[in-house]
């Protein structure tokens, strides 16, 4: 029907008499970068969970390339997830191995696939240190010594070594100072491009939509209240919710 | 002859049938760490209650049995564990590793091949390979369970990072049968060679943890590495003083009060069993 890479339809999960997620369906493409954005509590970071597999709906379906991801059994997931798909955490510290090094942070994921060429690990996250913009001279270093944004770039550098085609990121740029988020935010963007990587992003940041994905997602109280290409969706709200969003942003 | 009021191997039927089916299992899974209920036994966890509850349900009375600590087969941990298996068992006893059919054993692994029939019991402090990467007991079985053994790739990585080669040199991590990783127990990575193929059964028990293992006669165990650093296994560069050996293991012994080092064979009973230097010489 169509060539989406993950699909999802009827998700619904309640914690008590929170509805977390209700009935929400969503697809991404090969490529494509998909914006959530949502107030705090709305259901995103429960959403991006359940389309990886690592908490199970009450009612609904994932499929990723045509599997049922909550059907498949954890060893297939966790292959996913440390092959073909890759998680950004909004804490670096819960992304990373605070007391391997740098090196060894953007290695784990090529040895779990089964590189066994201690050159050849090394010379490729030097490579990767590079393109996150961490000086190479600090491959052997701690990541408990780095700043929030270079520990975020090393927890991207790390996620996307082995090359996923779809990764999930949970407000990538949250706890970091404003000059450090929009530097963050280009380095994310000029990688995404360059590797055509499938993105489902979650932020509190409507600019960082706009700059970042091809189609956005509204999310209030686990509905998804309106989606569509970002320029269409935030220069033209439909929803009410959407239009004091965008609204606020721009009041702000 | 058995000391009276003990059963035959000091424990009851019933927990040796119960180990033993640990064991059987434990051997159809080669490296897998079978749970058992493990027994108090009448000696401190330090000293091998699981090798020795291991060793008490595969003995018959028929068996010869060895034990050695650290290779030596005279420590009074390895003569404690010989003594009682005489009160308890009445089995004969020996220190040459080609006649025993059991040896049990802490740290070391016999210089001389070991032959089929013969079983090996080694005695293990913590089975878990991932312990110290991995705190959480249940992710540790997930990773087996798996077969993700990224993380111990990681731990190599850091060290020839760090220090330029792998600097685990006892307890070095096996890979057995292709699938499970495996502590081959505080044995020196100098031994880690002898458990590839070996013609004997090896069986490992860990009495605290309460854990079984196995390796099955002629299973792969490799040790793990990089293709690029190799695993090496480590060894002194000298020849032991009493038999001359440059092959064998060797400790590192002060031989008098001027502080005055040499090395001799840790395996007391290869060492003896070698033409003393003098008569090799001429
Ligand atoms: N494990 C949980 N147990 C109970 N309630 C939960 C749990 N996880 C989330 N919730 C609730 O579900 C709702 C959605 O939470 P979620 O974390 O998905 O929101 P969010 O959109 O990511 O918010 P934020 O922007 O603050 O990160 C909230 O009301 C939250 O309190
Ligand atoms: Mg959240
Ligand atoms: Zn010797």
């Amino acid at each position: 029907m169509s060539d989406a890479l993950m699909q999802a339809s009827g998700l619904t999960l309640r914690f008590g008499a929170v509805a977390a997620l209700d009935d929400v369906a969503l697809e991404i493409h090969p490529g494509e970068v998909v914006a959530i954005v949502g107030e705090s509590g709305s259901g995103k970071t429960t959403l991006l969970r359940v389309l990886a597999g690592m908490m199970a709906p009450a009612s609904g379906q994932v499929l990723y390339a045509g599997e049922d991801v909550h059907a498949m059994g954890e060893s297939a997931r966790r292959r996913l997830m440390r092959s073909e798909w890759g998680f950004v955490h909004q804490n670096p510290r819960d992304g990373l191995r605070l007391r391997v090094s740098a090196g060894g942070n953007v290695g784990e994921r090529l040895m779990a696939a089964g590189a066994r060429h201690y050159g050849g690990i090394r010379a490729e996250a030097i490579e990767w240190l590079k393109r996150v913009e961490i000086d190479p001279a600090r491959i052997d270093d701690m990541p408990e010594k780095f700043s929030g944004g270079m520990q975020q770039r090393l927890q991207i550098a790390r996620t996307l070594v082995t090359q996923p085609k779809l990764v999930f990121m949970d407000e990538p740029t949250g706890g970091l100072d404003v000059s450090v988020q929009a530097k963050l935010l280009d380095l994310i963007r000029a990688l995404v491009a360059e590797l055509g990587l499938a993105v489902l992003i979650v932020t509190h940041d409507i600019a960082a939509a706009r700059l970042l994905a091809h189609r956005i997602l509204v999310m209030r109280r686990g509905q998804v209240v309106e989606q569509g290409l970002v320029d269409r969706v935030l220069d033209d709200p439909q929803h009410p919710y959407t239009q004091l969003l965008v609204s606020s942003v721009l009041a702000a | 002859m058995i000391e009276a009021g003990y059963n035959f191997g000091y424990l009851d039927e019933n927990t040796k049938r119960m180990i033993r089916r640990a064991l059987l299992k434990a051997v159809a899974l080669p490296g897998f760490q079978v749970p058992f209920g493990s027994r108090e036994m009448p000696l401190p966890y330090g000293w091998g209650t699981g090798g020795i509850q291991v060793t008490a349900s595969v003995l018959g009375p028929d068996d010869t049995l060895k034990v050695i600590d650290q290779g030596a087969d005279d420590t009074t941990n390895a003569v404690s564990i010989r003594r009682f298996f005489g009160r308890v068992a009445g089995v004969a006893t020996t220190e040459k590793t080609e006649e025993a059919t059991v040896i049990q054993t802490r740290h070391r692994v016999p210089e001389a091949p070991l032959q089929e029939g013969q079983i090996l019991v080694y005695q293990v402090p913590m089975p878990e390979p991932l312990f110290r990467l991995e705190p959480r007991v249940a992710e540790t079985k997930r990773m087996h369970a798996l077969a993700d053994y990224g993380l111990m790739h990681v731990k190599l990585y850091e060290d020839i990072a760090r220090h330029g080669a792998v600097t685990t040199s006892y307890n070095y991590p096996v890979l057995v049968n292709g699938r499970y990783l495996m502590s081959p127990s505080p044995i020196p990575a100098f031994d880690n060679p002898k458990l590839h193929r070996m013609a004997a059964l090896q069986l490992f028990g860990a009495g605290r943890e309460k854990r079984i293992y196995a390796v099955p006669p002629y299973t792969d165990v490799r040790s793990l590495d990089f293709e690029d650093h190799p695993f090496v296994p480590v060894r002194a560069d000298a020849a032991c003083v009493i038999c001359g050996s440059r092959s064998s293991y060797l400790d590192e012994l002060i031989v008098d009060d001027t502080g005055k080092r040499a090395f001799v064979c840790s395996d007391t009973d290869y060492c003896a069993s070698r033409p003393p230097l003098e008569e090799e010489a001429a």
